[in-house]
């Protein structure tokens, strides 16, 4: 079996509310002055944290979660890399939220965590559940589009192209891409701006 | 058939659908800088492959460079290691890099069109969201994550999802004292942060056609603001005499690359997936009061109420809290502490112009530092030819070297505490610019200098009788 398929992701899941929270926020920008991406983790979310003592991520009971929830617009700003890095070196593995920033989802996706999209009351429910001491346990199931927790199961939304790409794990699309070597030369070779106008 | 910019520079680029659905596309042109690329040569070397195109990656210094003492090593040690990374990776590569030493440093995206790199008809990526900037040439550019750099680097290619296309119409004339980064604030205004995700942006229509390379450049480079991951102007006369003599652009084939530029145009009837309008009389200089690009008002304008905007009531609360200000106060009249212009939305020679009008004779307000950073060496040596570097230290401006500078504080030019900052910048998230509690209201450069001057926000068109350049 490709050890890149990416099926199911089950483990504790953090809430943050809130809508467009943005990539600033998420690594702020004084932590991309590095040349690899380790050590990222710690500074997730640093500032949000240090202005709120009660911070989903300062919270112990969220230690180790693997599921990170959120409402409108995740991630939206900047490409950094930086920002979905620093959320999986701290254990995310995967995301639920209402809706995404494309390039961040595209982050995501290129990294190998899958994002699910549900709708406003599904989400509420979702940040209710997630929320419960102790939280309960919750599994993304790519493959079937849904989410559980406790005894009870919701339908996510993921357009199909990820979806795919989770499953069949090619989700980082490099030896993919290069599989087109040839094909490539010759799309660059009817380029005028290429080979002369 | 009737094809679409968007239609014709896809199809042209398209290598392969690949199985998951999306699009193998060839990208033209590839552009990295210090902050998101070091890691990406790891992931390369990681992978044992090779850089596949090197003739057709570009690099550039720019977030971390300091704007006042630029001496080696840089003060700041991990600035000294990222350029030092990306140094030794485009040596090892075969790529080149307009480094500090070139005399061609500067923002990525204004060296970009500058050097006559940006071409229409072109796709071009870059690690940097703000790469919609160079679709004002009528090319597809877009941002992208390092490990997406990671596979152009390794094989010119990207998988991608074609976007639905909008068409925005600012119709009419502006008004004289509104620029270019008054209509782009007024759109995000008007279709919110997330209006454009899933689409692509045409603009078009009189108020468009009429603006120059460089006002177009300042409205493409928002685009992303607006949620669409690019945006693009059909190009015309306007665009091929920018590129005319340019370093890059063709010496002698330069009218058949005309008309191929030309043909790479929408057209005329073309559909598209939406259209929207917008007058051009109608837009004021705009101002933000909140923490994100959309949350703006006409300078004459007051803030909202969040009670009457039932689905923005928590973020126009949050938004207030965060800035310390009242629901309905106006915006005119805000005290500043700290006055910007540069950046990549508004650091080009016509943007220093602009703002050195509203400087001349006059003087910086007292207690209120104001920088003006250029976008690239070029455009401080043409500023300087010009002495407009004079007239804004004259009036108590510090005249900086090029870099990103304070639009995200990656450099030692930072806010302090919950400092106000007039920014002719893109972004003004919470501590975007460097202080966990600052405060940015973006504006046009011309508002930002009368600001400096005023000490708060005031109506450039009060303070002066600005023509429109
Ligand atoms: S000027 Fe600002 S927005 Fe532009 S590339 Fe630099 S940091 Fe990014």
């Amino acid at each position: 079996m490709n050890d890149a398929i990416v099926e199911k992701i089950s483990g504790v899941a953090v809430p943050l509310r809130g809508d467009n929270i943005d990539t600033d926020r998420i690594i702020p920008a004084r932590y991309l002055r590095c040349v690899t991406f380790d050590g990222l983790g710690e500074h997730a979310f640093e500032d949000d944290r240090k202005q709120d003592p009660g911070h989903p991520f300062n919270q112990e009971r969220f230690d180790g979660a693997s599921i990170l929830i959120v409402g409108r617009n995740f991630g939206c700003g900047s490409s950094r890399e930086h920002a979905p890095q620093s959320l999986h070196k701290r254990g995310i593995k995967g995301v639920i939220g209402q809706s995404f920033a494309e390039i961040f989802f595209g982050n995501c996706n290129a990294m190998g965590i899958p994002c699910m999209t549900v709708d406003a009351d599904t989400c509420e429910t979702l940040f209710a559940a997630a929320g419960a001491d102790p939280p309960p346990l919750f599994e993304i199931d790519v493959s079937a589009g849904t989410i559980s927790f406790g005894d009870r199961s919701v339908q996510g939304g993921m357009p199909s192209g990820p979806r795919k790409s989770f499953l069949t794990g090619t989700w980082n699309a490099t030896a993919v891409l290069l599989e087109a070597a040839d094909h490539t030369d010759e799309v660059a070779s009817k380029l005028p701006y290429i080979t002369g106008f | 058939m009737r094809r679409t910019l968007l239609d014709k520079v896809w199809d042209a680029h398209a290598v392969r659908e690949l199985p998951n659905g999306q699009t193998q596309l060839f990208i033209g042109l590839h552009l990295i800088h210090e902050v998101t690329s070091p890691q990406a040569f790891a992931m390369l070397r990681d992978l044992e492959l090779p850089v596949r195109y090197p003739g057709r990656t570009y690099a550039a210094i720019d977030h971390i460079v300091p704007t006042d003492d630029q001496a080696r090593p840089f003060v700041d040690s991990l600035a000294e290691e990222m350029t030092r990374s990306l140094t030794a990776s485009c040596r090892e590569h075969g790529i080149e890099f307009y480094d500090l030493t070139s005399g061609e440093q500067g923002i990525v995206h204004v060296i970009g069109p500058e050097k006559g790199l940006t071409q229409p008809g072109m796709t071009i990526a870059c690690g940097d969201s703000h790469t919609s900037t160079h679709g004002a040439f009528g090319a597809i550019a877009f941002g992208i994550g390092t490990s997406q750099i990671r596979d152009v680097l390794a094989s010119q290619c990207l998988a991608m999802s074609k976007p639905e296309l909008r068409q925005i119409k600012v119709t009419g004339a502006l008004q004289p004292g509104v620029y270019a980064k008054d209509v782009v604030l007024a759109i995000i205004h008007a279709l919110g942060v997330k209006g454009g995700v899933g689409y692509a942006y045409e603009y078009a229509g009189p108020v468009i056609e009429a603006m120059t390379m460089e006002e177009r450049l300042t409205v493409c480079n928002m685009s992303i603001e607006g949620g669409a991951r690019f945006g693009y102007i059909n190009p015309d006369a306007t665009t091929i005499e920018y590129l005319r003599d340019r370093h890059f652009a063709p010496a002698e084939g330069f009218d058949a690359a005309s008309d191929y530029w030309r043909q790479t145009a929408s057209h005329p009837d073309c559909g598209y997936d939406d259209i929207v309008e917008l007058a051009g009389e109608s837009i004021e200089p705009m101002v933000t009061w909140g923490i994100n690009p959309g949350q703006a008002v006409p300078v004459s304008g007051r803030l909202p109420v969040p009670g009457e905007h039932p689905d923005e009531a928590a973020s126009y609360q949050e938004a207030l809290d965060y800035m310390g200000f009242e629901a309905g106060q106006s915006i005119n009249g805000t005290p500043v502490d700290i006055a910007f212009v540069g950046s990549c939305t508004n650091g080009r020679i016509s943007d220093l112009r602009i703002a050195s009008q509203v400087a001349r004779g006059n003087k910086v307000a007292k207690g209120v530092k104001a920088l003006i950073v250029p976008g690239s060496m070029s455009v401080r040596r043409q500023a300087e030819a010009e002495g407009l570097h004079e007239i804004f230290q004259e009036a108590g401006f510090e005249w900086r070297q090029p870099g990103c500078s304070m639009c995200l504080a990656m450099n030692p030019d930072k806010l302090q505490g919950r400092e106000v900052c007039a920014s002719s910048s893109n972004r003004n998230f919470k501590g975007r610019q460097g202080s966990p509690t600052g405060r940015t209201l973006l504006m046009s450069p011309a508002m930002v200098a009368a600001a400096a001057i005023a000490g708060a926000v005031v109506d450039v068109r009060t303070t002066m009788s600005a023509a429109r350049s």
